[in-house]
């Protein structure tokens, strides 16, 4: 089965070291669509609804001038709101790299490393009880504003022609990117005509380091195939069958073994962000299991589980070190012994180790140095 | 007689050197760039012509395209001193059959490479002097190539008649020339009424001279229009509205006439339905001759997907030669079926969009088993090697016998790979151009399917050589 609910996997495209997956919805959703920019004229996307308000969703860091004459803004988390109405935007300072996106008139998305700091921002928002060890900053602010680093897809080898060759299918609704044979994102959509707007925007999103590395590092992608026994073949109805099941195979194969940590499980924190009509709109951790695939990413949920709306970011592993331990401070109400105990160490010993991973301005001056001096 | 196991290897050598020099033309494709595919060319030339000169010659005189045709002469003059004195012999004649059988611009094009590179020796200074001296028209190649002409000129240390010396190094001293077309020319830098005299090409500089508006400038200029400008010009000549510039569609060759229908909205194809389907369908009739109606039952695959777009620098070629193929197979057979692999059913509606489930396609076609079925395609599925199987089992277990014979026509050269992608080891594949080429090319097949060997491959070359040379030669 799918780990995507409502998405269908068929055959992956190759091109150098990236595999593309696309995901296919048989049915269209269409009483959720991409937000179309309210001053727009230029609008790519085409509506399948004439003039009535519906739902539209607007994806996180989506660029766009939402009032006529207005600065360009920034859409800060994924949003479900109506058709007729601006979403909640972040207006963003134009440097002259923006500019030249600026001007080509196209549905675009933020430099992204600003959208992963926002997104971090989202999903920790720092100490919850003012416990005395927690320094100031860290109370008021969170864990914001804090920088990680990241790459945009065109640093990632190979990816931007892998996009560009990439044959879009009718009805294709997603798509799952494998650098080096690793799942860097998964992407999908309500409708297809919002894949094919929005299937350029791969090469501005943000990846990992990880994917930065897997791009350098990793194998090529090899089209992966079961060779069938000739002998078996009788006439052109065989050979149909055996198309078929090689179809089917890699379908299943990709989706059981190489998409398995797409699946969202019970390990999972799901914040449920919001609602609106039929559609649920969630961001999830992973379980911030170390050395495994974690994913953290939004998606939009209709009422009988169909994912509608998904998007993807996997966590480096230095990243899911980091989310270990806040995951651990957060579930013991960021009690510094309660979260040492947990993981097996002494207050010293998680002293250390935020520091280490560059959260030591979330601690009271004083008590690190007094650590630092102890060991 | 028993091919040794080199002799295999030259025939897989020639062969592959044959597709590429059929389908590539250095330009960008779907999949590599522009300068991946000169490289690509490049080696293949200097291998070939290093190791099989004879046969290296002799692809001039089969359908390779005028880019290899030219990068051939080329490379044959800059080795000159590499050829015995028989071999440089048997070479003259193909070279200047085959310059003759060039669009002027490409033959003076290679002249100017040649000076650029310094390939000057008697043989090089021979071959342009006998070109210049066949052309039909000495004053309109000196206006409309004037450049290129000078450095020809320069080049080969020609001698030129008349006025042509002074027109090329000082032209515009002279009070007036005799030759009608040079004094138009002088004039035209005067009187912006004398520009449409010119070539088209020539006059577009001096319009731009004298401040001519586009559109007055294309009304005025219809009658000094060729086909081909014209053609290129059609959508232009409507906003202009100027009819005289409008081409009698019938008239156009059939692959050129696909990538102009291509170029066309959707709503106007189907607007101009059936102007658009009868010149197509009568494009073919003339390419086919007197083959029209002779093939029997045949099938077709034709690729439509997103990669049939081809690249900027040719737009809609390949989706222009499937559209092509459709057509003239239609022509050439009794009864034909195509099967579009988007699935879609209309020809003239086609549009590069979609993937490549060419297996299912081709098991389609499979099943209404056709006698002939060609497969025009750049040769990448979307499941590339359960394809390649899925044929090769088809050709061993359900087909042994070979009563449906399959040719895949590539349009598109793998630079990586040297030459056109093959679908399955067990179809034979070949390069295509130009769709009119197609019955040429299906014979051409056999050599690429490994069942002729190299002697008959080599006697198969002499034929077409000896056939060609005979063949008058003039520009078609």
């Amino acid at each position: 089965m799918s780990p995507l609910p409502g998405l269908r996997t068929a055959a992956a495209q190759v091109w150098g070291g990236i595999r593309l997956v696309p995901l296919i919805r048989d049915e269209p959703i269409t009483d959720l669509r991409l937000h179309a920019r309210i001053d727009d004229a230029d609008l790519t996307v085409s509506r399948t609804r004439d003039g009535g308000p519906y739902l539209a969703y607007v994806p996180h860091a989506y660029v766009a001038t939402w009032a006529a004459g207005g600065a360009p803004a920034a859409a800060f988390g994924t949003q479900i709101i109506d058709s007729g109405t601006a979403p909640d935007a972040v207006t963003i300072r134009v440097h002259q790299r923006f500019v030249q996106r600026e001007a080509r008139s196209r549905l675009r998305f933020l430099p992204l490393h600003l959208a992963m700091e926002g997104y971090l921002a989202l999903h920790f928002g720092g100490p919850s009880v003012v416990w005395p060890e927690w320094s100031k900053q860290a109370v008021r602010a969170g864990l914001s504003p804090r920088a990680e680093r990241s790459y945009s897809g065109h640093h990632i080898a190979d990816l931007e022609e892998a996009l560009r060759v990439f044959e879009i299918l009718p009805g294709q609704c997603g798509v799952v990117v494998y650098v080096g044979d690793s799942p860097a994102t998964a992407f999908a959509v309500p409708h297809p005509d919002d894949y094919r707007a929005l299937h350029p925007t791969l090469l501005l999103d943000m990846y990992g380091e990880l994917v930065f590395v897997n791009g350098l590092l990793g194998p090529r992608a090899a089209p992966l195939h079961t060779p069938f026994d000739h002998r078996r073949v009788g006439g052109i109805a065989d050979l149909r069958a055996v198309l078929a099941e090689q179809r089917r195979a890699w379908a299943e194969f990709h989706d059981t073994l190489m998409a398995g940590s797409l699946r969202i499980t019970d390990e999972h924190t799901v914040d449920h962000v919001y609602s609106a009509g039929n559609y649920r709109l969630e961001r999830f951790l992973p379980p911030f299991r170390p050395k495994a695939e974690n994913h953290i990413g939004e998606r939009i949920v209709a009422a009988d589980g169909t994912v509608a709306y998904l998007k993807t970011f996997r966590l480096s592993e230095n990243q899911v070190k980091r989310g270990y331990v806040l995951a651990a401070l957060a579930a013991h109400d960021w009690r510094l012994d309660a979260a040492a105990d947990a993981l097996g160490t002494d207050r010293g010993g998680l002293v250390a180790r935020l520091d280490r991973l560059g959260f030591g301005n979330l601690l009271r001056r004083d008590l690190r140095d007094r650590f630092a001096r102890r060991r | 007689m028993t091919d040794t196991f080199a002799d295999l290897l030259a025939c897989e050598d020639i062969v592959m050197f044959a597709n590429a020099a059929i389908a590539g033309t250095g330009q960008r494709e779907f999949r590599s760039t522009a300068a991946a595919q000169r490289f690509g060319l490049r080696f293949l030339h200097d291998y070939v012509c290093g190791n099989y000169r004879d046969v290296y010659t002799a692809m001039l005189a089969i359908d390779i395209n005028d880019h290899n045709a030219a990068t051939i002469i080329h490379t044959l003059l800059a080795t000159s001193a590499q050829a015995t004195p028989q071999q440089r012999r048997a070479e003259r004649p193909l070279i200047d059959r085959r310059l003759r059988g060039l669009p002027p611009q490409r033959a003076y094009k290679l002249f100017h490479a040649l000076q650029r590179d310094r390939v000057n020796n008697r043989r090089t200074r021979a071959i342009i002097r006998d070109y210049r001296a066949a052309r039909p028209d000495p004053a309109l190649d000196a206006v409309k190539y004037r450049a290129a002409l000078k450095a020809a000129t320069r080049h080969a240390h020609l001698r030129l008649p008349g006025e042509y010396g002074t027109f090329l190094y000082d032209p515009l001293r002279p009070a007036r020339y005799d030759t009608p077309l040079l004094e138009t020319w002088r004039r035209a830098h005067y009187s912006a009424s004398a520009l449409y005299d010119l070539p088209l090409t020539v006059a577009e500089g001096f319009a731009a001279k004298h401040g001519i508006a586009r559109t007055d400038f294309l009304r005025a200029i219809a009658p000094a229009a060729t086909r081909g400008e014209a053609l290129r010009l059609q959508s232009a000549a409507a906003r202009a509205d100027a009819p005289a510039l409008r081409v009698d569609l019938h008239r156009v060759p059939l692959t050129r006439l696909a990538g102009y229908v291509l170029s066309l909205d959707l709503d106007e194809r189907a607007r101009r339905r059936g102007e658009l389907t009868g010149a197509l369908a009568a494009a073919a009739r003339t390419a086919a001759g007197r083959r029209a109606g002779t093939w029997g039952r045949t099938a077709a695959v034709l690729d439509d997907s997103y990669s049939s777009f081809g690249s900027p620098a040719k737009r809609r070629r390949p989706l222009a030669v499937a559209l092509a193929c459709h057509y003239l197979l239609d022509a050439l057979a009794e009864r034909h079926t195509s099967h579009w692999v988007s699935g879609r059913t209309d020809p003239l509606m086609a549009y590069p969009r979609g993937s490549s489930p060419l297996a299912e396609r081709v098991l389609d076609a499979l099943e209404t088993a056709p006698p002939r079925l060609i497969v025009v395609s750049d040769g990448h599925d979307d499941t590339p090697d359960v394809c390649a199987s899925v044929l090769s089992a088809w050709r061993h277990r359900v087909d042994p016998g070979r009563a449906t014979s399959v040719t895949h026509l590539n349009p598109v050269f793998d630079a990586e790979e040297f030459t056109p992608v093959r679908l399955s080891p067990a179809i034979p594949t070949v390069g295509i151009r130009a769709a009119e080429n197609l019955p040429a090319l299906v014979g051409l097949a056999r050599f690429a399917e490994g069942t002729s060997g190299l002697h008959d491959l080599r006697s198969h070359l002499a034929d077409q050589v000896e056939r060609y040379l005979a063949d008058s030669g003039d520009p078609r």
